[in-house]
């Protein structure tokens, strides 16, 4: 750790990016822009910039892994060499091993498995920009690209990290904060079984700080989640509004 | 677990979940109990520092090797602190020889994480020439019977092999050489982290599962705690789901049982 840091919260509690504590970063997000794939999604959440596909349910290879009750979840989490400030290897490193595991955890609760025996749905995640947080908004947009491709889900998972920075309690920490800060607690939740699926620490928090900074961070995923919510809900209006405009054409072409 | 390829018997299961909701577990254990810990300090001579713990059937070795090598580029005036995890075939018909799967790099990582955040080892005294030249602690934990419960024995075996080692005494030259001393000394430990790891059975906390209790566990959440109490790692594993009540049960838990853990095993 370097001695002498700059400060990452400034007068009146505004931190580095001129957020208040509880403040999130503002987040874009787009739904089904990939032609291939079952379903896709893409977020924008702060410099983040994260792109999620799902194919399935679909035959599983090599085939000896193909469960004979539920559906396989797989998950790759990877950052492209060219996200972070200096070049990432390309070959998969053991963060994202581990990030690939634990963001499959936190997204499976959410899916109806057992309605697709001996099948694998695949969850590519792509990081094209990382600025901290990107497991969280992982999470979402993969969520958001499961719902796309029309898997059976008992909801949406929304993500958040709430953590420690400069002895404040903040919420949705950026790389800096990340990288500078005292501690980071990402959060996945789903809001209709008032469920954690992901619940990850690192730092330096007392029990009550850790009390307060999970309440923040569940706060922090039902903010996402109304987000997320909005987005898929208007993916759907624009198709039925596709789908109007051809019926309209087809009743015009019929009279 | 979850990934695991254990397989249990419909009747063994039916048992465990009725008897965890009469507070009661297949081996006699209360629900925060922890299995016999015994620990063997210092067996491998030419490690800097090791230790081979058990706890019940689990048994972890842990060797810890110190070597001059090159500073993390962000941070340049730290030594480096490596953690690697092997799930040896020695130790489960499930394991296999191959590179290192998912779960032993999430065992891996979560050692690492609670040496790192507890600040255990003090990173910054281990730096000889800044930007250069840096002391690195490689721990290497060898998984030699899996019985449930991997993380505590892994992360206990690791924290007494760091607070036994002892490395060679580098000096930095006049030119910037670095020349090795006959004398040890032992590394700058500075605290003690201590995980506790719960399986989350139907609506039960069993800590320090065993195996066959990980492989009708939904889920599993491991809480490690700084000598102060402070909380500095958290990892929830499995596909289950947690409440936020049922998170702060298990970091309560996690916080009275590591005090034992430190006292009666780490004997600090």
């Amino acid at each position: 750790m370097s001695k002498i840091r700059k400060k990452l919260i400034g007068k009146g509690d505004v931190r580095v990016d001129g957020r208040k504590p509880g403040d999130l970063r503002p987040i874009k997000i787009e739904i089904g822009l990939l032609e291939r794939a079952d379903g896709s999604a893409y977020i924008e959440f702060g410099k983040n910039k994260i792109l999620a596909a799902v194919y399935g349910p679909r035959e599983v290879y090599p085939r000896h892994l193909s469960l004979y009750n539920r559906a396989l979840i797989r998950c790759r989490y990877h950052m492209a060499p060219f996200s972070v400030e200096e070049r990432k290897s390309p070959a998969p490193s053991r963060r994202e091993t581990e990030l690939s595991k634990v963001i499959r955890d936190a997204l499976e609760p959410a899916i109806f498995c057992e309605l697709y025996p001996r099948t694998v749905i695949d969850i590519f995640i792509e990081v094209l920009q990382a600025d901290g947080g990107t497991r969280c908004a992982s999470i979402a947009v993969a969520s958001l690209a499961l719902a796309d491709a029309g898997i059976p889900m008992k909801d949406l998972v929304a993500a958040c990290a709430a953590g420690k920075v400069d002895g404040l309690l903040v919420l949705d920490l950026d790389d800096v904060e990340d990288k500078e800060g005292e501690a980071d607690l990402p959060v996945a939740y789903i809001p209709q079984m008032e469920a954690v699926t992901l619940l990850q620490m690192d730092g330096s928090l007392t029990r009550d700080e850790f009390e307060e900074a999970l309440k923040l961070a569940v706060d922090g995923c039902k903010r996402i989640y109304a987000l997320l919510k909005e987005a898929l809900r208007g993916r759907y209006l624009a198709a039925g509004n596709v789908v109007g405009e051809d019926v309209k054409k087809i009743n015009e072409g019929g009279s | 677990m979850e990934d695991s390829s254990e397989i249990i018997s419909n009747i063994e299961r039916k048992r465990i979940l009725e008897l965890l909701s009469q507070g009661k577990r297949l081996d006699g254990r209360g629900l925060k109990d922890y299995r016999e810990i015994k620990v063997e300090r210092g067996f491998v001579e030419k490690a800097a520092g090791s230790a081979l713990v058990s706890v019940g059937g689990t048994k972890v070795a842990t060797g810890v090797k110190v070597e001059v090598g090159e500073p993390y580029p962000d941070r340049p005036e730290d030594g480096a602190l490596v953690v690697n995890a092997e799930l040896t075939p020695l130790a489960s018909p499930t394991f296999e020889p191959g590179p290192p799967d998912e779960y032993s790099i999430e065992l891996a990582r979560v050692v690492d994480r609670g040496i790192r955040e507890s600040k255990m080892i003090d990173l910054e005294t281990l730096c000889l020439v800044p930007g250069k030249k840096v002391l690195v602690v490689f721990v290497d934990v060898y998984v030699l019977g899996q019985c449930g419960n991997l993380f505590d024995a892994s992360e206990l075996a690791s924290v007494l092999a760091l607070m036994d080692a002892k490395m060679v005494n580098y000096v930095v030259g006049k030119g910037g050489e670095v020349k090795a001393k006959d004398k040890r000394v032992p590394l700058p430990v500075i605290n003690y982290p201590v995980s506790v790891t719960m399986a989350r059975i139907g609506g039960d906390f069993a800590v320090d599962p065993s195996l066959n209790e990980e492989t009708v566990a939904d889920a599993r959440i491991t809480v490690t705690t700084d000598k102060d109490g402070n909380i500095c790692a958290v990892q929830k594993g499995g596909v289950g789901v947690f409440s936020m009540d049922e998170i702060m049960e298990a970091v309560d838990i996690a916080v009275e049982k590591s005090q034992e853990l430190r006292r009666d095993v780490l004997g600090v």
